[in-house]
């Protein structure tokens, strides 16, 4: 035990884990990380910072390199383009130099004066655009000073413009261009850088330039260049020696290095951004400034260094460019950086948005999953405790309810047994209502299926009448069908279920009706409106108007008279739908054929009844279980409510709708449609027809007149006589029949002779001369003809003295109890034209075991079961019933005793037995069944007049009444089945199904 | 007839004890009212067979548990359906639950839940053969009575005349259902 215990526990624990495995299978990767994503977040966003500085460092390097390169690319360019200038220049001194030495020593005497010079200077000056001005100065040695000074006719001056004082040699300017006249004179070796680059240049014999220095006049920064110029030729590489001593004189110009740069600078574009300063870097430790500021503001951070050449080896010059402003921070760069930056801090958190929402969501999904199972959970647990719970009461229902009966049987005071009997009555309604709960939990599971069987719809709708007629006969409320013509005979559906619907809403009416009537009403919903032609009354004489007239003011065209809810089953509506169908009767094949031609056919099913009505405030949830119309409703007429929100369900699985129209106090109609498929003639005329009503046919032909004052109920009760094959007339009164009848009798014999007058309770106490009439109707009869009609009186409900009156006023035939069903009134009729067998009187409907009695006696059943108990209980409640009981212990014993021919009437079949069970022997006896039929087809087909097949109703017998095993039983031919221990009223509903009507007919 | 109501009331009385404790049930009532002129003991009739066929299955059952190597659980478990049966068509619950019980110990192929279960089924059974005898004993008596003081006391003209033969039937079924012959005379 304790084993087994343990190893249940841990199945269920793995079964647990199992669960759990399954359940966390379902989580994705987003799920499983669900932890790590703020992390992801800040990881990212980091991530993403440090990408958006790479980006915008790199871009912003890019803009520096570029930055650089465009600076160098235009200091080079003015590098080159002042280069280029400069040698330009200083080309063009040489050339000078060359023609002073050409023409002023050369020539003798000598071709250039002061005058010619400055001219020929000043008209070349173009090609010298860097230089202010050029300037000769001639080599003069101290001992040619005086000579000199007096050639020229001026001394010497230094500088300063003081005379020279005594040197060895001088370098007087003799010629000057006109810019630069105020050198004339001026010994050039005075000064000190001049003096420094004529000693160098008459030593190279090249272009030489001085250093940097204000100039004179201009007080520019300038440079001066000096050229020698040779008195002779020189040999091909002469000494420096040599050089000197050919040397005449030096051609000299300044370069105003200033404003000629600014000058070329202007000429360029860009020279707003760009910073120029140009040094002369001879002396590499001491750069000497020779154009621009020394301290000036600009972008320090980035230089560009070019060379300069100007020609002279000695001097190095340089050329450095700055930008004017510091690099202006990079908009654009910036801006990407940014944007990239919150584009994909966006992207991020939208990212992380979404995981956050799809793990909630994930979240929710298994909350609802989890939720979801626990719900399925309970509701198994709910049906499971529904049926477990009711099958719980049940089972001590039925000892309460035994108990009861036993001690109903037992002897009681009055007070005792009323007791009894309510408790009684008390726990059957409690049973009742189990049921309905069970109903009502099966309809919401969706459980139920309806079946799709052919049924008589009229024959179930009587039976649901006889059902209730006890109760309203009690009552004294009249209780009436009519079912229009038009509808089919068979229709497909589900039978117990419309009996269901029915019984509900005519119980209903029954419980709140205490006076008046109740009419329930079939006819086709795609009922044409009333048609206003020719109304073809059927009285025989006069029309209703006048009628309604006389029986008084406050008379209603209903059924009893009693103001209706409704109007539409009045006798205004009512007697179109007769008058109608009159009229069609002709073109009525026509129409059939239309008819079956669409599949299915729509019903209007409507129950009206004269009772308390239903309150307007309670009228919207009477489709609400549970609710019934006030909780005083419920204190007097009992009930649960759960009745009416069942019958909706059950129209609204029969495609139909329910609706009803109520007032307080008047009463209540309760109408729905419901949709069933048509029979198909061929293949109901095959088989055989399980519910069908086999009315008799013996009063084909037969003429009756029906004497009602009310209409409506004329029309009910010429409904019931026309299924029997009667033909009705209609007769307001006792006398209009009378002197009808008289007329007719004397005037064509029998021809129009009514075969039966049914005279109704009121019509014949209303009338006061009711009984002389009729009398005398029955002599005129008697005087004329041999056959008098029958005389045959209609009551709800009857007292014995009137009663009595009644057989003294020459109803001696019979007295029809309300309400009417077409079985109940052909047993009455065979009864009283004598062509019925000996049947008791047709009043009071047998019900309960009499009834059954009345269908099982003479039947021959046969009993299989293993058991021999049950086999002895079943035969003992079948024999009790009349029927004649023989037992078979196994399924081959019955197939014995079944072997055609056989005499059996139906067969009871245990399901569960040794060797062959109930299922296998019903297969077999079908099976033999089936043979048999095809040979008796083949052989009796040419002349045969029976139609009857071998078919016998076989009915299990099973403890268990699940639903599944009565499935099983009908797939396997079995007609219905019995729950076990036998109860009466189980037994009846099986057996009646087969029974039903056989001894009237086969009698 | 004092006497004989007395009896009647006993008899009721003992028959709704029987329902109160359990011992059957509506199937039971149901079966009794079956009874009638033409078969006035069918509960007893049938009650006998149920008896011998009840004692037939749990000797059976008994013999089945007894075996050492390996237990017929499919006999047992058929032989529980029968009585299964058996005792819900004749109305002993008690009875019927104990094979129920006994089903769900024999699906399992428990055998001392078995065994445990056909104690316990024999006991129910007994019990329940006691108390219906009891009560046969009781209606057949009631029965009896009421013959013998119709025949001594002629109360009634109109009854119908007893012969020597019925009040010896009647004894004949006293001594069957288990009870012994009072002697009133």
């Amino acid at each position: 035990m304790g084993l087994k215990l343990q190893q249940s526990y841990h199945h269920s624990v793995t079964l647990k884990v199992n669960e759990q495995m399954g359940t966390k299978r379902g989580y994705t990767f987003i799920q499983a990380n669900r932890a790590w994503l703020p992390k992801f977040l800040l990881l990212w966003v980091m991530v993403m910072a440090f990408l958006s500085t790479w980006i915008y460092k790199k871009m912003d390097a890019d803009n520096k390199v570029r930055r650089k390169e465009v600076l160098s690319s235009m200091c080079d360019q003015r590098a080159r383009m002042l280069q280029d200038q400069f040698s330009v220049s200083v080309n063009h001194v040489h050339a000078l130099a060359i023609l002073v030495s050409t023409f002023h020593y050369y020539k003798d005497p000598s071709a250039i004066d002061q005058e010619t010079f400055a001219e020929y200077t000043a008209r070349t000056a173009f090609e010298r655009p860097l230089l202010s001005g050029v300037a000769y100065a001639e080599r003069v040695v101290h001992s040619e000073r005086e000579k000199f000074e007096r050639q020229h006719g001026w001394t010497i001056k230094t500088m300063k413009r003081e005379p020279s004082p005594i040197r060895d040699e001088y370098a007087p300017v003799i010629f000057s261009q006109e810019t630069v006249s105020y050198i004339e004179s001026l010994d050039m070796m005075s000064g000190e850088e001049d003096r420094e680059n004529i000693l160098r240049a008459r030593a190279t014999g090249k272009a030489v330039l001085t250093s940097p220095f204000r100039l004179l006049g201009s007080h520019h920064l300038g440079v001066v260049l000096t050229f020698p110029v040779y008195k002779s030729k020189l040999p091909p590489s002469p000494t420096e020696q040599e050089r000197i001593e050919a040397t005449a004189g030096y051609l000299g110009g300044a370069f105003d290095v200033e404003s000629l740069v600014e000058n070329l600078l202007g000429q360029l574009a860009g020279n707003q951004a760009i910073l120029v300063n140009v040094y002369d870097i001879t002396n590499s430790s001491d750069h000497l400034i020779m154009y621009g500021h020394q301290n000036q503001d600009g972008d320090l951070a980035l230089l560009h260094e070019s060379k300069l050449d100007f020609g002279d080896p000695f001097r190095k010059h340089q050329m450095i460019c700055r930008y004017h402003q510091k690099a202006p921070t990079s908009w654009t760069a910036l801006t990407t950086a940014f944007l990239f930056f919150v584009i994909c801090l966006l992207v991020g958190y939208i990212l992380y948005g979404a995981a956050i929402h799809i793990v909630k969501v994930e979240d929710d999904f298994h909350e609802m999953e989890e939720l979801k199972v626990r719900a399925e959970a309970a509701d198994v647990a709910k049906s499971q405790f529904l049926a477990t719970v009711s099958h719980e009461i049940r089972t001590p229902m039925n000892g309460i309810l035994g108990m009861l009966a036993l001690l109903l049987d037992t002897d009681l005071s009055s007070t005792q047994r009323d007791y009894a009997q309510t408790a009684q009555v008390c726990g059957k309604a409690l049973i009742t209502l189990i049921n309905e709960v069970l109903d009502r939990a099966k309809i919401e599971a969706g459980k139920l299926e309806l079946e799709t069987v052919p049924f008589d719809l009229r024959s179930i709708l009587d039976d649901v009448l006889s059902l209730f007629s006890e109760k309203s006969r009690n009552k004294g409320v009249e209780l009436a069908v009519f079912v229009s013509d038009k509808v089919p005979e068979m229709v497909m559906g589900d039978p117990g279920r419309f009996r269901q619907i029915i019984t509900n809403l005519v119980g209903n009416s029954v419980k709140f009706t205490e006076r008046g009537h109740i009419f329930v009403k079939v006819h086709l919903a795609e009922n044409p409106k009333p048609m206003e032609g020719p109304k073809a009354e059927t009285y025989l004489n006069g029309g209703s108007d006048e009628d309604a007239l006389v029986s008084g003011a406050r008379q209603f065209k209903t059924l009893s008279g009693y103001e209706a809810a409704d109007e539409r089953n009045s006798w205004d509506s009512l007697k179109h739908l007769v008058a109608d169908e009159e009229l069609r009767y002709d073109a009525s094949v026509k129409m059939k054929a239309a008819d079956e031609a669409s599949q299915s056919v729509t019903l209007m099913v409507s129950v009206e009844d004269t009772g308390i009505g239903i309150p307007l405030i309670a009228q919207d949830r009477v489709f609400m279980p549970f609710m019934q119309a006030d909780s005083s409703t419920s204190r007097n007429y009992g009930g649960t409510g759960i009745g009416l929100s069942i019958t909706k369900c059950l129209v609204e699985l029969m495609g139909g709708h329910i609706s009803f129209i109520s007032r307080p106090q008047v009463g209540s109609t309760f109408s729905f449609t419901t949709v069933f498929g048509r029979c198909k003639r061929a293949s109901f005329s095959d088989t055989k027809k399980p519910n069908a009503e086999d009315l008799p046919s013996g009063f084909r032909g037969l003429k009756a007149v029906v004497v009602d004052g009310k209409p409506v109920r004329a029309a009910v009760t010429r409904y019931h006589l026309k299924r029997l094959g009667m033909l009705v007339e209609f007769a307001n009164s006792v006398k209009i029949a009378a002197s009808a009848c008289g007329k007719n009798g004397s005037s064509c014999g029998s021809k129009t002779q009514p075969d039966i007058v049914l005279v109704e309770k009121d019509s014949w106490l209303s009338g006061e001369d009711g009984g002389l009439s009729l009398r005398t109707l029955d002599r005129q009869q008697n005087g004329h003809v041999l056959k008098s009609p029958k005389m045959i009186l209609l009551a709800t409900n009857i007292t014995n003295a009137e009663l009595e009156k009644a057989k003294a006023a020459g109803f001696a035939d019979t007295t029809i109890m309300k309400p009417l069903r077409a079985s109940m009134v052909a047993a009455c009729l065979q009864q009283v034209l004598g062509t019925g067998k000996k049947r008791q009187p047709g009043r009071g409907m047998l019900n309960g075991s009499s009834v059954l009695g009345s269908l099982l006696c003479g039947k021959k059943i046969l009993v299989v079961d293993d058991n021999m108990v049950n086999r002895r209980v079943a035969a003992g409640a079948l024999k009790k019933f009349g029927a004649a009981v023989e037992c078979a212990e196994s399924g081959k014993a019955a197939l014995k005793l079944l072997q055609l021919p056989h005499s059996f009437d139906a067969c009871f079949m245990d399901i569960q037995m040794p060797e062959m069970d109930g299922f296998e022997a019903t297969r077999r006896i079908r099976m033999m069944e089936s043979q048999a039929n095809e040979q008796m087809n083949g052989g009796t087909e040419e002349g045969s007049i029976r139609t009857g097949e071998w078919h016998i109703p076989i009915l299990a017998m099973t403890a268990d009444v699940i639903h599944a095993t009565y499935d099983e039983c009908l797939k396997c031919g079995m007609d219905g089945y019995v729950s076990k221990p036998f109860e009466e009223e189980n037994l009846y509903l099986a057996v009646a199904k087969f029974f039903k009507t056989k001894p009237i007919s086969d009698s | 007839m004092d006497f004989v109501n007395q009896l009647q009331r006993k008899f009721i009385d003992y028959s709704s004890s029987l329902h109160r404790e359990g011992i059957v049930d509506d199937q039971f009532t149901q079966l009794r009212k079956l009874e009638d002129e033409n078969s006035p003991h069918f509960v007893m009739e049938v009650a006998s067979l149920f008896f011998e066929d009840c004692e037939k299955l749990i000797n059976n059952m008994a013999i089945a548990l007894e075996q050492k190597q390996g237990v017929d659980f499919k006999q047992i478990d058929e032989c529980i359906h029968q009585l299964k049966g058996s005792s819900s068509s004749i109305g002993a619950m008690r009875v019927k639950n104990a094979c129920i019980a006994f089903r769900s110990f024999s699906d399992a192929q428990n055998r001392e839940g078995c065994l445990r279960c056909l104690q316990q089924l024999s006991h129910e059974y007994s019990l329940l053969k006691n108390k219906l005898q009891t009560l046969f004993v009781v209606s057949v008596a009631s029965r009896y009575l009421y013959v013998c003081l119709l025949m001594v006391g002629r109360e009634n003209e109109h009854a119908e005349p007893f012969s020597d033969v019925l009040v010896f039937q009647l004894e004949q079924q006293i001594v069957a259902a288990g009870g012994s012959i009072p002697r009133v005379h």
